[in-house]
Protein backbone atom coordinates (compact mmCIF):
# COMPACT_ATOMS: atom_id res chain seq x y z
CA UNK A 1 0.00 0.00 0.00
CA UNK A 2 3.29 2.33 0.52
CA UNK A 3 5.44 0.37 -1.91
CA UNK A 4 6.80 3.27 -3.55
CA UNK A 5 7.84 4.90 -0.50
CA UNK A 6 9.85 2.46 1.57
CA UNK A 7 13.35 3.44 0.31
CA UNK A 8 14.59 7.25 0.87
CA UNK A 9 17.05 7.07 -1.72
CA UNK A 10 18.16 10.60 -0.23
CA UNK A 11 18.86 9.28 3.16
CA UNK A 12 22.21 6.59 1.62
CA UNK A 13 25.27 6.81 3.31
CA UNK A 14 28.45 5.43 3.47
CA UNK A 15 29.70 4.11 7.12
CA UNK A 16 32.59 3.75 8.61
CA UNK A 17 36.01 5.45 8.14
CA UNK A 18 35.47 8.05 4.82
CA UNK A 19 38.72 6.10 2.98
CA UNK A 20 37.31 2.65 4.49
CA UNK A 21 33.91 2.45 4.10
CA UNK A 22 32.83 -0.98 6.19
CA UNK A 23 29.12 -0.79 4.69
CA UNK A 24 26.17 1.78 4.12
CA UNK A 25 23.16 2.65 5.57
CA UNK A 26 19.37 4.32 4.49
CA UNK A 27 16.01 4.95 5.80
CA UNK A 28 12.81 3.41 5.17
CA UNK A 29 9.60 2.90 6.44
CA UNK A 30 7.47 0.44 7.43
CA UNK A 31 5.21 -0.48 3.95
CA UNK A 32 2.18 -1.02 6.31
CA UNK A 33 -0.76 1.39 7.52
CA UNK A 34 -0.03 1.09 11.41
CA UNK A 35 2.76 0.62 13.45
CA UNK A 36 4.28 -2.96 13.84
CA UNK A 37 6.49 -4.60 16.81
CA UNK A 38 9.66 -5.67 15.61
CA UNK A 39 9.38 -9.44 16.26
CA UNK A 40 6.90 -9.53 13.50
CA UNK A 41 9.25 -8.23 10.64
CA UNK A 42 10.35 -11.22 9.69
CA UNK A 43 12.80 -10.42 6.75
CA UNK A 44 14.67 -7.25 5.31
CA UNK A 45 15.68 -8.50 1.59
CA UNK A 46 18.59 -5.82 0.78
CA UNK A 47 20.04 -6.13 -2.62
CA UNK A 48 22.38 -4.59 -5.05
CA UNK A 49 21.71 -4.19 -9.09
CA UNK A 50 19.58 -7.51 -8.01
CA UNK A 51 22.13 -9.37 -6.37
CA UNK A 52 20.75 -10.31 -2.72
CA UNK A 53 23.11 -9.01 0.08
CA UNK A 54 24.14 -11.73 3.21
CA UNK A 55 21.00 -11.78 5.55
CA UNK A 56 23.72 -11.39 8.31
CA UNK A 57 25.23 -8.07 6.75
CA UNK A 58 21.57 -6.22 7.59
CA UNK A 59 21.43 -4.18 10.58
CA UNK A 60 17.81 -2.27 11.67
CA UNK A 61 17.48 0.90 14.01
CA UNK A 62 14.23 2.35 14.19
CA UNK A 63 15.90 4.71 16.95
CA UNK A 64 17.20 2.88 20.35
CA UNK A 65 20.16 1.60 18.44
CA UNK A 66 20.90 -1.41 15.87
CA UNK A 67 19.65 -5.42 16.05
CA UNK A 68 20.36 -7.66 13.57
CA UNK A 69 17.22 -9.83 12.18
CA UNK A 70 17.65 -12.92 14.79
CA UNK A 71 17.64 -10.26 17.35
CA UNK A 72 14.63 -8.58 16.06
CA UNK A 73 12.82 -12.22 16.13
CA UNK A 74 12.34 -11.75 19.59
CA UNK A 75 12.13 -8.46 20.24
CA UNK A 76 8.71 -8.08 21.66
CA UNK A 77 9.14 -4.55 23.49
CA UNK A 78 10.50 -2.47 20.46
CA UNK A 79 7.90 -0.86 17.92
CA UNK A 80 8.06 0.50 14.00
CA UNK A 81 5.71 3.31 14.17
CA UNK A 82 3.79 4.01 11.40
CA UNK A 83 5.38 6.65 8.68
CA UNK A 84 8.38 6.91 10.91
CA UNK A 85 11.65 6.70 9.01
CA UNK A 86 14.27 4.02 10.32
CA UNK A 87 17.62 3.12 9.77
CA UNK A 88 19.20 0.10 7.81
CA UNK A 89 22.87 -0.68 8.47
CA UNK A 90 24.32 -3.05 5.55
CA UNK A 91 27.85 -4.37 6.22
CA UNK A 92 29.38 -3.94 2.73
CA UNK A 93 33.09 -3.50 2.66
CA UNK A 94 34.28 -0.15 0.96
CA UNK A 95 30.80 0.96 1.08
CA UNK A 96 28.45 1.64 -1.72
CA UNK A 97 29.77 1.77 -5.25
CA UNK A 98 29.85 4.46 -6.97
CA UNK A 99 27.66 5.06 -9.53
CA UNK A 100 24.40 4.20 -10.71
CA UNK A 101 23.03 1.94 -8.71
CA UNK A 102 19.21 -0.19 -7.93
CA UNK A 103 18.74 -0.32 -4.10
CA UNK A 104 16.01 -2.98 -2.79
CA UNK A 105 14.44 -3.74 0.15
CA UNK A 106 11.48 -6.21 0.40
CA UNK A 107 9.86 -6.16 3.68
CA UNK A 108 8.20 -9.17 4.94
CA UNK A 109 5.73 -9.38 7.63
CA UNK A 110 3.83 -11.43 9.88
CA UNK A 111 0.68 -10.01 10.05
CA UNK A 112 -1.91 -12.12 12.47
CA UNK A 113 -5.09 -11.31 10.86
CA UNK A 114 -3.69 -12.49 6.83
CA UNK A 115 -3.10 -16.10 6.11
CA UNK A 116 -0.31 -15.68 4.27
CA UNK A 117 2.68 -13.15 4.88
CA UNK A 118 2.66 -9.34 3.68
CA UNK A 119 5.92 -8.58 1.24
CA UNK A 120 6.29 -4.92 0.22
CA UNK A 121 9.27 -4.08 -1.67
CA UNK A 122 10.71 -0.82 -3.76
CA UNK A 123 13.39 -0.24 -5.59
CA UNK A 124 15.41 3.07 -6.17
CA UNK A 125 18.06 3.51 -8.85
CA UNK A 126 20.62 5.57 -6.93
CA UNK A 127 23.31 7.97 -7.74
CA UNK A 128 26.44 7.53 -5.25
CA UNK A 129 29.72 9.02 -4.93
CA UNK B 1 -38.89 11.16 11.07
CA UNK B 2 -35.79 12.70 11.95
CA UNK B 3 -32.78 10.24 11.23
CA UNK B 4 -30.51 9.78 14.52
CA UNK B 5 -27.77 8.89 12.01
CA UNK B 6 -24.26 11.01 12.62
CA UNK B 7 -21.61 11.85 10.21
CA UNK B 8 -17.51 11.11 11.10
CA UNK B 9 -14.55 9.93 9.45
CA UNK B 10 -11.99 7.33 10.47
CA UNK B 11 -8.26 8.48 10.69
CA UNK B 12 -8.03 5.79 8.30
CA UNK B 13 -8.80 8.05 5.71
CA UNK B 14 -5.73 10.16 5.42
CA UNK B 15 -3.17 7.49 5.99
CA UNK B 16 -1.53 8.72 2.53
CA UNK B 17 -0.69 12.12 3.69
CA UNK B 18 0.11 11.00 7.73
CA UNK B 19 2.74 8.56 6.02
CA UNK B 20 4.33 11.18 4.19
CA UNK B 21 4.18 13.55 7.13
CA UNK B 22 1.50 15.90 4.97
CA UNK B 23 -1.08 15.75 7.57
CA UNK B 24 -0.48 14.98 11.60
CA UNK B 25 -3.96 13.87 13.47
CA UNK B 26 -4.73 17.01 14.32
CA UNK B 27 -4.95 18.55 10.85
CA UNK B 28 -7.40 15.57 10.06
CA UNK B 29 -9.77 16.26 13.01
CA UNK B 30 -9.44 19.95 12.27
CA UNK B 31 -10.79 18.99 8.30
CA UNK B 32 -13.02 16.56 9.69
CA UNK B 33 -14.63 19.66 11.69
CA UNK B 34 -14.55 21.61 8.58
CA UNK B 35 -16.93 19.36 6.73
CA UNK B 36 -19.40 18.67 9.61
CA UNK B 37 -18.07 14.60 10.10
CA UNK B 38 -17.39 15.52 14.28
CA UNK B 39 -17.20 11.97 14.93
CA UNK B 40 -13.59 10.67 15.06
CA UNK B 41 -12.93 7.04 14.65
CA UNK B 42 -8.73 6.25 15.48
CA UNK B 43 -6.33 3.27 15.15
CA UNK B 44 -3.94 3.83 17.91
CA UNK B 45 -1.59 1.64 16.84
CA UNK B 46 -1.65 4.12 13.57
CA UNK B 47 -2.14 7.52 15.41
CA UNK B 48 -0.19 7.23 18.71
CA UNK B 49 3.40 6.51 18.48
CA UNK B 50 4.04 5.54 21.63
CA UNK B 51 1.61 2.83 21.82
CA UNK B 52 0.58 0.25 23.89
CA UNK B 53 2.09 2.90 26.81
CA UNK B 54 0.17 5.70 26.66
CA UNK B 55 0.61 8.42 29.41
CA UNK B 56 -2.60 9.86 31.23
CA UNK B 57 -1.37 12.85 29.98
CA UNK B 58 -1.13 11.75 26.07
CA UNK B 59 -4.74 10.76 26.76
CA UNK B 60 -5.84 14.19 28.07
CA UNK B 61 -3.75 16.09 25.01
CA UNK B 62 -6.26 13.68 22.63
CA UNK B 63 -9.42 14.21 24.22
CA UNK B 64 -8.82 18.22 24.42
CA UNK B 65 -7.23 18.33 20.88
CA UNK B 66 -10.86 16.36 19.66
CA UNK B 67 -13.27 18.80 22.26
CA UNK B 68 -11.52 22.03 21.05
CA UNK B 69 -12.01 20.90 17.17
CA UNK B 70 -16.02 20.11 18.58
CA UNK B 71 -15.36 16.77 17.62
CA UNK B 72 -15.67 13.56 19.19
CA UNK B 73 -14.28 9.92 19.31
CA UNK B 74 -16.96 7.40 18.00
CA UNK B 75 -14.85 3.90 17.58
CA UNK B 76 -11.53 2.47 18.47
CA UNK B 77 -9.71 0.59 16.19
CA UNK B 78 -7.75 -2.89 17.60
CA UNK B 79 -5.43 -5.38 16.37
CA UNK B 80 -4.43 -8.69 18.03
CA UNK B 81 -1.07 -10.07 17.07
CA UNK B 82 -1.77 -13.65 17.42
CA UNK B 83 1.36 -14.36 15.86
CA UNK B 84 3.74 -11.92 17.51
CA UNK B 85 5.32 -14.85 18.27
CA UNK B 86 7.05 -16.99 15.61
CA UNK B 87 7.46 -20.15 17.39
CA UNK B 88 3.90 -20.41 18.29
CA UNK B 89 0.68 -18.54 18.14
CA UNK B 90 -0.51 -16.30 21.27
CA UNK B 91 -2.51 -18.73 23.96
CA UNK B 92 -5.79 -18.25 24.33
CA UNK B 93 -5.36 -16.18 27.88
CA UNK B 94 -2.76 -14.03 26.23
CA UNK B 95 -5.44 -12.78 23.41
CA UNK B 96 -7.61 -12.03 26.10
CA UNK B 97 -4.85 -10.35 27.92
CA UNK B 98 -4.20 -8.21 24.84
CA UNK B 99 -8.06 -7.85 24.12
CA UNK B 100 -8.35 -6.54 27.43
CA UNK B 101 -5.61 -4.01 27.59
CA UNK B 102 -7.14 -2.05 24.19
CA UNK B 103 -10.44 -2.22 26.28
CA UNK B 104 -8.76 -0.34 29.39
CA UNK B 105 -7.09 2.23 26.78
CA UNK B 106 -10.74 2.21 24.74
CA UNK B 107 -12.22 3.43 28.29
CA UNK B 108 -9.47 5.68 29.28
CA UNK B 109 -10.03 7.88 25.92
CA UNK B 110 -13.92 7.93 26.70
CA UNK B 111 -14.18 5.67 23.76
CA UNK B 112 -17.48 3.41 23.58
CA UNK B 113 -17.45 1.49 20.34
CA UNK B 114 -14.25 -0.81 19.75
CA UNK B 115 -14.11 -2.62 16.02
CA UNK B 116 -12.56 -6.08 16.51
CA UNK B 117 -10.69 -7.48 13.73
CA UNK B 118 -12.76 -10.10 11.91
CA UNK B 119 -10.70 -12.68 12.75
CA UNK B 120 -10.85 -12.95 16.25
CA UNK B 121 -12.49 -16.22 17.93
CA UNK B 122 -16.13 -15.48 18.95
CA UNK B 123 -14.93 -17.91 22.07
CA UNK B 124 -12.42 -15.86 23.10
CA UNK B 125 -14.51 -12.06 22.70
CA UNK B 126 -17.19 -14.50 24.92
CA UNK B 127 -14.42 -13.95 27.54
CA UNK B 128 -14.14 -10.47 26.89
CA UNK B 129 -17.42 -9.40 27.61
CA UNK B 130 -17.13 -9.03 31.34
CA UNK B 131 -14.64 -6.62 31.26
CA UNK B 132 -16.64 -4.59 27.98
CA UNK B 133 -19.30 -4.53 30.43
CA UNK B 134 -17.10 -2.85 32.83
CA UNK B 135 -15.79 -0.51 30.79
CA UNK B 136 -18.70 -0.02 29.07
CA UNK B 137 -17.23 -0.68 25.16
CA UNK B 138 -19.34 -2.24 22.73
CA UNK B 139 -16.71 -4.96 20.66
CA UNK B 140 -18.15 -5.18 17.21
CA UNK B 141 -16.77 -7.75 14.99
CA UNK B 142 -15.97 -5.85 11.73
CA UNK B 143 -17.89 -7.20 8.98
CA UNK B 144 -15.51 -7.33 5.92
CA UNK B 145 -15.57 -8.57 2.44
CA UNK B 146 -15.35 -11.18 1.68
CA UNK B 147 -17.06 -11.78 4.85
CA UNK B 148 -21.00 -10.67 5.27
CA UNK B 149 -23.88 -10.10 7.60
CA UNK B 150 -25.39 -13.79 7.35
CA UNK B 151 -21.63 -15.09 6.85
CA UNK B 152 -21.43 -18.44 9.09
CA UNK B 153 -18.70 -16.93 11.23
CA UNK B 154 -20.30 -13.59 12.06
CA UNK B 155 -22.99 -15.81 12.94
CA UNK B 156 -20.98 -17.21 15.74
CA UNK B 157 -20.62 -14.14 17.03
CA UNK B 158 -24.33 -13.00 16.73
CA UNK B 159 -24.90 -16.51 18.56
CA UNK B 160 -22.20 -15.62 21.08
CA UNK B 161 -24.04 -11.98 22.09
CA UNK B 162 -27.63 -13.55 22.03
CA UNK B 163 -26.41 -16.67 24.34
CA UNK B 164 -24.62 -14.10 27.00
CA UNK B 165 -27.48 -11.16 26.71
CA UNK B 166 -25.09 -8.67 26.29
CA UNK B 167 -25.25 -5.52 24.57
CA UNK B 168 -21.55 -5.55 24.97
CA UNK B 169 -20.97 -7.79 21.48
CA UNK B 170 -22.03 -7.57 18.14
CA UNK B 171 -21.22 -6.55 14.67
CA UNK B 172 -19.18 -3.28 13.10
CA UNK B 173 -20.17 -3.73 9.06
CA UNK B 174 -17.41 -2.25 6.79
CA UNK B 175 -19.58 -1.18 3.76
CA UNK B 176 -17.25 -2.66 1.25
CA UNK B 177 -19.57 -5.67 1.59
CA UNK B 178 -22.13 -4.15 -0.66
CA UNK B 179 -19.99 -3.58 -3.63
CA UNK B 180 -22.59 -3.23 -6.75
CA UNK B 181 -20.36 -2.02 -8.85
CA UNK B 182 -16.52 -3.04 -9.67
CA UNK B 183 -14.31 0.17 -8.79
CA UNK B 184 -13.28 2.33 -11.87
CA UNK B 185 -9.86 2.54 -10.08
CA UNK B 186 -9.08 -0.57 -9.31
CA UNK B 187 -9.15 -1.84 -13.35
CA UNK B 188 -7.34 1.67 -14.22
CA UNK B 189 -4.10 0.54 -12.24
CA UNK B 190 -4.81 -3.32 -13.53
CA UNK B 191 -4.87 -1.84 -16.87
CA UNK B 192 -1.60 0.67 -16.38
CA UNK B 193 -0.33 -2.62 -14.70
CA UNK B 194 -1.07 -4.25 -18.45
CA UNK B 195 -4.02 -5.69 -18.31
CA UNK B 196 -6.01 -5.81 -21.51
CA UNK B 197 -9.07 -3.50 -22.17
CA UNK B 198 -11.30 -6.19 -23.18
CA UNK B 199 -10.30 -8.78 -20.18
CA UNK B 200 -10.76 -5.90 -17.96
CA UNK B 201 -14.47 -5.65 -19.63
CA UNK B 202 -14.79 -9.13 -19.56
CA UNK B 203 -13.73 -9.13 -15.40
CA UNK B 204 -15.99 -6.02 -14.90
CA UNK B 205 -19.13 -7.75 -16.80
CA UNK B 206 -18.93 -10.61 -15.07
CA UNK B 207 -18.97 -8.53 -11.58
CA UNK B 208 -21.95 -6.73 -12.73
CA UNK B 209 -23.64 -9.32 -13.40
CA UNK B 210 -23.23 -11.46 -10.00
CA UNK B 211 -21.59 -14.39 -11.62
CA UNK B 212 -19.11 -16.40 -8.60
CA UNK B 213 -16.03 -15.04 -8.83
CA UNK B 214 -14.36 -18.62 -8.94
CA UNK B 215 -15.87 -19.03 -13.00
CA UNK B 216 -14.52 -15.97 -13.87
CA UNK B 217 -10.79 -16.74 -12.52
CA UNK B 218 -10.94 -19.79 -14.29
CA UNK B 219 -12.11 -17.76 -17.64
CA UNK B 220 -9.19 -15.30 -17.17
CA UNK B 221 -6.25 -17.53 -15.76
CA UNK B 222 -7.05 -20.61 -18.17
CA UNK B 223 -9.30 -19.79 -21.08
CA UNK B 224 -7.98 -16.82 -21.86
CA UNK B 225 -4.49 -16.91 -21.24
CA UNK B 226 -4.34 -14.22 -18.79
CA UNK B 227 -1.23 -12.06 -17.79
CA UNK B 228 0.10 -11.68 -14.17
CA UNK B 229 -2.06 -8.37 -14.20
CA UNK B 230 -5.28 -9.95 -15.54
CA UNK B 231 -5.47 -12.65 -13.26
CA UNK B 232 -4.72 -10.08 -10.35
CA UNK B 233 -7.72 -8.32 -11.15
CA UNK B 234 -9.70 -11.73 -11.63
CA UNK B 235 -8.49 -12.73 -8.65
CA UNK B 236 -9.77 -9.20 -6.15
CA UNK B 237 -13.31 -10.37 -7.54
CA UNK B 238 -12.75 -13.08 -4.44
CA UNK B 239 -13.16 -10.00 -2.41
CA UNK B 240 -16.16 -7.92 -4.19
CA UNK B 241 -18.85 -8.94 -2.60
CA UNK B 242 -22.24 -7.36 -3.11
CA UNK B 243 -24.18 -8.43 -0.38
CA UNK B 244 -28.18 -7.86 0.42
CA UNK B 245 -28.25 -4.40 1.98
CA UNK B 246 -31.59 -5.63 3.82
CA UNK B 247 -29.38 -7.34 6.22
CA UNK B 248 -28.68 -4.10 7.75
CA UNK B 249 -31.75 -3.96 8.96
CA UNK B 250 -32.01 -7.37 10.13
CA UNK B 251 -29.60 -6.80 12.42
CA UNK B 252 -29.39 -3.63 13.32
CA UNK B 253 -29.80 -3.99 16.86
CA UNK B 254 -26.11 -5.69 16.76
CA UNK B 255 -24.49 -2.27 15.71
CA UNK B 256 -23.68 1.55 17.06
CA UNK B 257 -20.93 2.21 13.97
CA UNK B 258 -20.38 1.74 10.83
CA UNK B 259 -17.26 1.97 8.55
CA UNK B 260 -18.04 3.97 5.53
CA UNK B 261 -15.71 2.19 3.76
CA UNK B 262 -15.43 3.77 -0.24
CA UNK B 263 -12.26 3.54 -3.23
CA UNK B 264 -13.10 6.71 -4.91
CA UNK B 265 -15.77 9.86 -5.38
CA UNK B 266 -16.91 11.10 -8.99
CA UNK B 267 -16.92 14.87 -9.24
CA UNK B 268 -20.67 14.90 -9.11
CA UNK B 269 -20.58 13.55 -5.81
CA UNK B 270 -21.41 9.71 -6.53
CA UNK B 271 -19.84 6.38 -5.54
CA UNK B 272 -19.37 4.20 -8.55
CA UNK B 273 -19.00 1.02 -6.82
CA UNK B 274 -20.72 0.46 -3.02
CA UNK B 275 -24.34 1.08 -3.25
CA UNK B 276 -24.61 3.66 -0.70
CA UNK B 277 -28.34 5.03 -1.93
CA UNK B 278 -29.72 1.33 -0.89
CA UNK B 279 -27.70 1.10 2.65
CA UNK B 280 -29.07 4.39 3.49
CA UNK B 281 -32.43 3.93 2.35
CA UNK B 282 -32.28 1.23 4.75
CA UNK B 283 -30.40 2.42 7.69
CA UNK B 284 -33.00 5.53 7.99
CA UNK B 285 -36.07 3.12 7.57
CA UNK B 286 -35.04 1.07 10.45
CA UNK B 287 -34.23 3.81 12.57
CA UNK B 288 -30.89 2.92 13.40
CA UNK B 289 -29.04 5.23 15.40
CA UNK B 290 -25.08 5.39 14.91
CA UNK B 291 -22.01 7.20 12.88
CA UNK B 292 -21.34 6.77 9.55
CA UNK B 293 -17.84 6.68 9.56
CA UNK B 294 -15.97 7.50 6.33
CA UNK B 295 -12.99 5.17 5.44
CA UNK B 296 -11.02 6.43 2.39
CA UNK B 297 -9.10 3.34 0.78
CA UNK B 298 -8.13 4.39 -2.61
CA UNK B 299 -4.86 5.49 -2.29
CA UNK B 300 -3.07 2.46 -2.85
CA UNK B 301 -5.32 2.07 -6.11
CA UNK B 302 -3.99 5.77 -7.44
CA UNK B 303 -0.97 6.48 -5.89
CA UNK B 304 1.15 5.04 -8.88
CA UNK B 305 -0.34 7.07 -11.29
CA UNK B 306 -1.45 10.71 -9.01
CA UNK B 307 -1.67 12.17 -6.38
CA UNK B 308 -3.70 11.08 -3.76
CA UNK B 309 -5.83 14.14 -2.22
CA UNK B 310 -8.19 11.79 0.68
CA UNK B 311 -9.41 15.37 2.36
CA UNK B 312 -11.63 16.29 -1.01
CA UNK B 313 -12.75 12.35 -1.25
CA UNK B 314 -13.82 12.73 1.76
CA UNK B 315 -15.49 15.61 1.52
CA UNK B 316 -17.16 14.47 -1.50
CA UNK B 317 -18.21 11.52 0.32
CA UNK B 318 -19.93 13.59 2.73
CA UNK B 319 -21.94 15.60 0.32
CA UNK B 320 -23.67 12.25 -0.37
CA UNK B 321 -24.25 11.18 2.72
CA UNK B 322 -25.91 14.21 2.96
CA UNK B 323 -27.99 13.86 -0.01
CA UNK B 324 -29.15 11.10 0.55
CA UNK B 325 -30.13 10.99 4.35
CA UNK B 326 -32.23 13.70 2.88
CA UNK B 327 -33.59 11.84 0.29
CA UNK B 328 -34.42 8.86 2.44
CA UNK B 329 -36.00 10.94 5.21
CA UNK B 330 -38.38 12.34 2.88
CA UNK B 331 -39.31 9.27 1.36
CA UNK B 332 -39.62 7.34 4.72
CA UNK B 333 -41.94 10.49 6.57
CA UNK B 334 -43.91 10.14 3.27
CA UNK B 335 -44.27 6.88 3.74
CA UNK B 336 -44.96 7.06 7.82
CA UNK B 337 -47.88 10.00 6.86
CA UNK B 338 -49.45 7.75 4.50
Amino acid sequence: MFDKYIIDPASLRNIGPTDAPTGFSFETKLGYYRGLGLSMIEELNVSLDGQPLPRSAIRFDEGPGPLTLDEMETEYARRWAFGAAATILVEHPGGFPCGEHDLSLQQKLRISYMPFPSFNADTKRVSFG
Amino acid sequence: MTSKIRRGVSLYSFQEEMFLGRMHVEDCVAFAASIGATGIEILPEQNMPTFPTISDAEVEAWKDMVARHGCHFTAYDMFLDTKRRKDRLMSDDEQVESIVRDLRLCNRLGIRNMRILVFVRPDILARCVPHAEEFDVHMGVEVHAPWHIEHAWILRTIEEADRLGTKHLGILPDMGIFMKHYPPAFRARFERQGARPEVAQFIVDQHEAKIMCEYTIYEVAVKMGGNKAEVAMAETLRHAPYANPRRLADYAPYFRHIQAKFYEMAEDCTDPSIAYDEVIDQLVRCGWEGTLSSEYEGNRWIQDAQDVDSREQVRRQHVMFERLLAEAQDRHSAREAA
